[in-house]
């Protein structure tokens, strides 16, 4: 790996240097910044967690795992936590409490070494207060008991934080209730289930051997009624799941599959209770038990595999959890759950209304593209009604909320179906059309086999009745779309590419032409130099570098972001911005201190009536104008993504390729050289354009994939059948897309397309195997010689297999296609923005 | 044979046993984390001062509240 650092030279903007890797966390670190014990730290806060663990005692940390730690951001602080102590908050996170003892259970999304676990379950040595704290490694999460009367909640989680273990306190946290105890039911029922069956295959073997041949048949009376008996628990307990599922059934008139298997426990112990108290035989009871036995066995094992598999899936992190709510004259952040009507709260630029409110003060400009999916903002006034889920697309705003905020609401917004585009979920459909048939098929087929056995061996007909019932359990088909399709998403997933939802790869397997923006997409503005040009050469001083600084802050265009960045690193003041106003694709503007501030395209200027030179300029040209007066130009260099070019030419031949860009024609030549001569390049594009532009090639039969700014292209991305926004962080959330990207990975986007066709071809093929699976299954079935307790080892075990099968087949294709995750950091995975970092 | 008439409850007292420890496993949790204590035991080679945890841990008697 090259190790190069980002040092701020005097000059105020960024340059690359040698450096060596930080002891804590491996990052890059410019040499004697921070130095402790003889060791090299890329940060304060990587270097205070090595003392604190030190210190301790506790620098085996750094001996055992594997070496990957998270990089610490210092600074983090508690403040950030506050809002955890809030009663009513701390009450929603907190799982017991007794005044003298307080348990709370994170989740720690990090976690993921044999040195994390050892770590947290040391946290008592590191905070007097703490108690016990236990890991559920597979859960990532860590329960932590504390005293409360010596460290607040807030403080056990900002520890957790300056360890770099964030805690991950999502909406879902707060709305998920107690995690219920259905694994140990699971465990119960099975064990039920095992103790009947061996204590009634202990009475049926002897019967099998003979024994009332020599006994008379009062020990076969006796015998029947104890297993009678031992059947009882197993029909309350072990069989409950399959009353509740078709109690369920009977109510909402729809036929799950866990049916035909009550039907079939139902017929073997009627039966066996008949022939029992009627003196005839001993029954199924041993059948009975150990059927169920090993049902349970296998949905203990389904659960499992499930949760595995389920494990990382979770993409649904994107909203803010935190907001400012305004007391007197003085802000403070809250969760959100804790926002009540009446509460007035302060929205900036991009971010969330979370409920339904009033506005107070500021420009309200919301774009509800996130609920209705119209992407033109509206103009509110003074006093209207904002409605939860809209976005602020000005300045900052103040709020007063007029109803309670619904997280489930929001939460949802991503998968409203007014942002589902043509329905490519031919899977999921054909899976529901066969379950809702397949029932009755079932119950057919098995009335038919048993109607056909009775006249010659009425003991037959009832095995071929149950174990058709059992084997036929379409589970395995059920499961082979939404597993394989649901891995795959978590194999993007780990490489920071989130789809809305599995169906999108149904989807992805079909694009046959790819349309790029320029801007922020194939160029990256988050590695080129800015430089400054002013006007007759003049620097900017403080008070206009300050003024630039503000209003470019407010804006979540690439370009922008990259002129805020870069003057960032001055210590500037912080002044007031009032009239924000962002021109898609032209520019923004705001009034600082009385002077009006305009930056963006040079043409958008002069249109403005600005009187701006024409000048060549390597890069992206921001101009800026202060009053009515240019007052000189940021060059951003951008550069092309490494690899874009290797992307462009795979995909030149499998795909029609096409480039966008609201940048002037300055760089064609460049481009042309990229995209080959054939593919169809147009610049000075307004978000318009290249809405109509993917409006005709979906004409002419085109399946169209774009890649854009989540913002600024909001109307192209949402025309497309695929939109893919790409984001500099995560954070910064589009709704009109079907797949959000982290900018690094656009160079993979040909490996994702790759990739999707790969693994519709696995659905297909999982579909076949469990199809031939069943029908195999039945016709042994229905001819009576396979016994139910083996149905019920083969059922469980077609549907593990197939899932796995189905996801082991996901993962090879993933590293077929060059998708796999394995570079990843596991730091920057997953954890979830409680802060707009543009501030 | 009659043996068996003390046999055969015996057998079950003794299974009904077995499964009430089980069952006394299943809701005390030992069945709901089974990876972690695997990893524990490798990292716990007695740097830890168990002294000192237990003197720490005053939640023990509250240990299974939930």
């Amino acid at each position: 790996m090259e190790a190069t650092a980002e040092i701020t030279t005097a000059s105020g903007f960024i340059e690359r240097k040698e450096a060596i890797a930080c002891f804590h966390c491996g990052t890059a670190c410019v040499p004697g910044r921070h130095l402790k014990a003889g060791r090299e730290f890329c940060c304060a806060g990587c270097q205070t967690v090595f003392e604190l663990l030190s210190d301790a005692g506790l620098d085996r940390y750094y001996e055992i795992g594997d070496g990957v730690r998270a990089r610490i951001d210092a600074g983090t602080g508690t403040e950030n936590f506050r809002f955890l102590d809030n009663p009513e908050v701390r009450a929603r996170f907190v799982d017991f409490d007794d005044g003298q003892t307080t348990r709370v259970t994170f989740r720690l999304p990090n976690i993921h070494c044999l040195a994390c676990v050892w770590l947290l379950e040391n946290l008592f040595r590191l905070m007097p207060g703490v108690g016990k704290s236990t890991v559920h490694f597979p859960r990532k999460q860590a329960v932590i008991t504390f005293d409360p009367n010596t460290v607040r909640l807030s403080d056990v989680a900002a520890l957790l934080d300056s360890l770099g273990y964030p805690p991950e306190l999502k909406l879902s946290d707060l709305e998920k209730p107690p995690v219920s105890p259905i694994t140990r039911r699971m465990w119960l029922q099975t064990g039920v289930a095992g103790f009947a069956f061996g204590n009634t295959m202990l009475f049926s073997i002897s019967i099998y051997l003979g024994l009332d041949s020599f006994s008379g048949p009062a020990f076969l009376q006796l015998f029947g009624i104890l297993s009678l008996i031992l059947s009882i628990p197993v029909m309350t307990i072990s069989a409950r799941e399959y009353w509740v599922a078709s109690w369920r059934a009977l109510k909402h008139r729809q036929i799950p599959i866990e049916v035909p298997i009550a039907f079939g426990i139902v017929a073997i112990w009627g039966q066996s209770a008949w022939e029992v108290l009627s003196g005839r035989g001993e029954g199924y009871f041993d059948s009975l038990a150990g059927l169920l036995f090993f049902l349970n066995i296998g949905r203990i094992f389904q659960q499992k595999t499930f949760d595995r598999l389920a494990f990382d899936r979770d993409y649904r992190s994107f909203f803010p959890l935190s907001v400012m709510r305004r007391q007197g004259d003085r802000e403070e952040r809250v969760a959100l759950a804790q926002v009540a009507v009446g509460d007035r709260l302060t929205i900036r630029h991009g971010e969330l209304v979370p409920a339904d409110a009033r506005l107070v003060s500021g420009a309200g400009v919301i774009d509800y593209s996130f609920v209705t999916g119209e992407a033109e903002p509206v103009a509110r006034e003074l006093g209207e009604i904002l409605h939860a889920g809209g976005r602020q697309l000005g300045g900052a705003i103040e709020i007063e909320t007029v109803k309670a905020v619904n997280q489930g609401y929001l939460t949802d917004l991503w998968n409203q179906d007014a942002f589902r585009k043509i329905k490519d979920d031919t899977f999921g459909t054909l899976t529901n059309v066969y379950s809702r048939r397949f029932t009755w098929i079932i119950l057919g087929v098995a009335v038919v086999s048993a109607l056909g056995w009775m006249p010659f061996d009425p003991s037959r007909g009832l095995k071929a009745f149950v174990s058709v019932l059992i084997v036929a359990c379409p589970c395995a088909l059920a499961l082979a779309a939404p597993f394989t399709l649901g891995s795959a998403q978590r194999v993007l997933a780990r490489r920071r590419i989130f789809l809305r939802n599995p169906e999108v790869i149904e989807t992805l397997a079909k694009i046959d032409a790819v349309v790029f923006d320029k801007t922020g997409t194939l160029t990256s503005t988050g590695t080129g130099d800015v430089h400054w040009m002013g006007l007759l050469g003049t620097e900017l001083d403080d008070e206009e570098a300050a003024a630039v600084r503000a209003v470019a802050v407010q804006s979540s265009h690439p370009l922008a972001r990259r002129v805020a960045d870069a003057l960032g690193m001055r210590s500037l003041a912080r002044v007031e911005v009032t009239g924000f106003r962002e021109v898609t694709g032209c520019g923004v503007e705001g009034v600082c201190s009385g002077v009006r501030v305009r930056m963006g395209s040079a043409a958008w200027l002069r249109q403005e009536g600005v009187d701006v030179p024409e000048v060549t300029i390597r890069g992206s040209r921001v101009a800026v104008a202060r009053g009515a007066l240019f007052r000189g130009d940021f060059a951003v260099g951008a550069e092309v993504r490494p690899e874009a070019d290797r992307m462009l030419r795979e995909m030149g031949g499998r795909y029609e390729l096409a480039l966008l860009s609201g940048d002037n024609e300055r760089e064609r030549e460049r481009f042309t050289e990229l995209f080959g001569s054939g593919a169809r390049l147009h610049f000075n594009q307004s978000p318009l354009h290249k809405l109509g532009f993917i409006r005709d090639l979906q004409a002419s039969g085109r399946r169209v994939l774009m890649a854009g700014d989540g913002l600024n292209d909001a109307g192209a991305l949402r025309q497309a059948d695929v939109g893919v926004a790409v984001a500099e962080d995560v954070a910064s959330f589009s709704p009109a897309s079907d797949v959000i990207l982290q900018a690094g990975e656009v160079p993979r986007l040909g490996a994702v397309l790759d990739f999707s066709g790969r693994v519709v071809r696995v659905v297909r093929i999982s579909f076949l195997v469990s199809t031939a699976y069943n029908l195999v299954g039945l016709a042994i079935a229905a001819s009576g010689r396979l016994s139910p307790i083996v149905c019920a080892v083969l059922m469980p075990l077609s549907s593990v297999s197939v899932v796995l099968v189905a996801c082991g087949l996901t993962e090879w294709v993933a590293r077929r296609a060059g998708v796999t995750g394995e570079k990843t950091n596991p730091t920057a995975v997953e954890s979830v923005p409680t802060e707009d970092k543009s501030r | 044979m009659s043996v068996i008439l003390i046999l055969i409850p015996l057998s079950l007292v003794v299974a009904a046993l077995f499964l009430g420890a089980f069952i006394w496993a299943v809701r005390g949790g030992q069945y709901e984390d089974t990876c972690t204590p695997s990893m524990r035991v490798l990292a716990d080679d007695g740097t830890v001062d168990v002294k000192a945890a237990k003197a720490v841990d005053f939640e023990n008697n509250n240990g299974r509240s939930r």
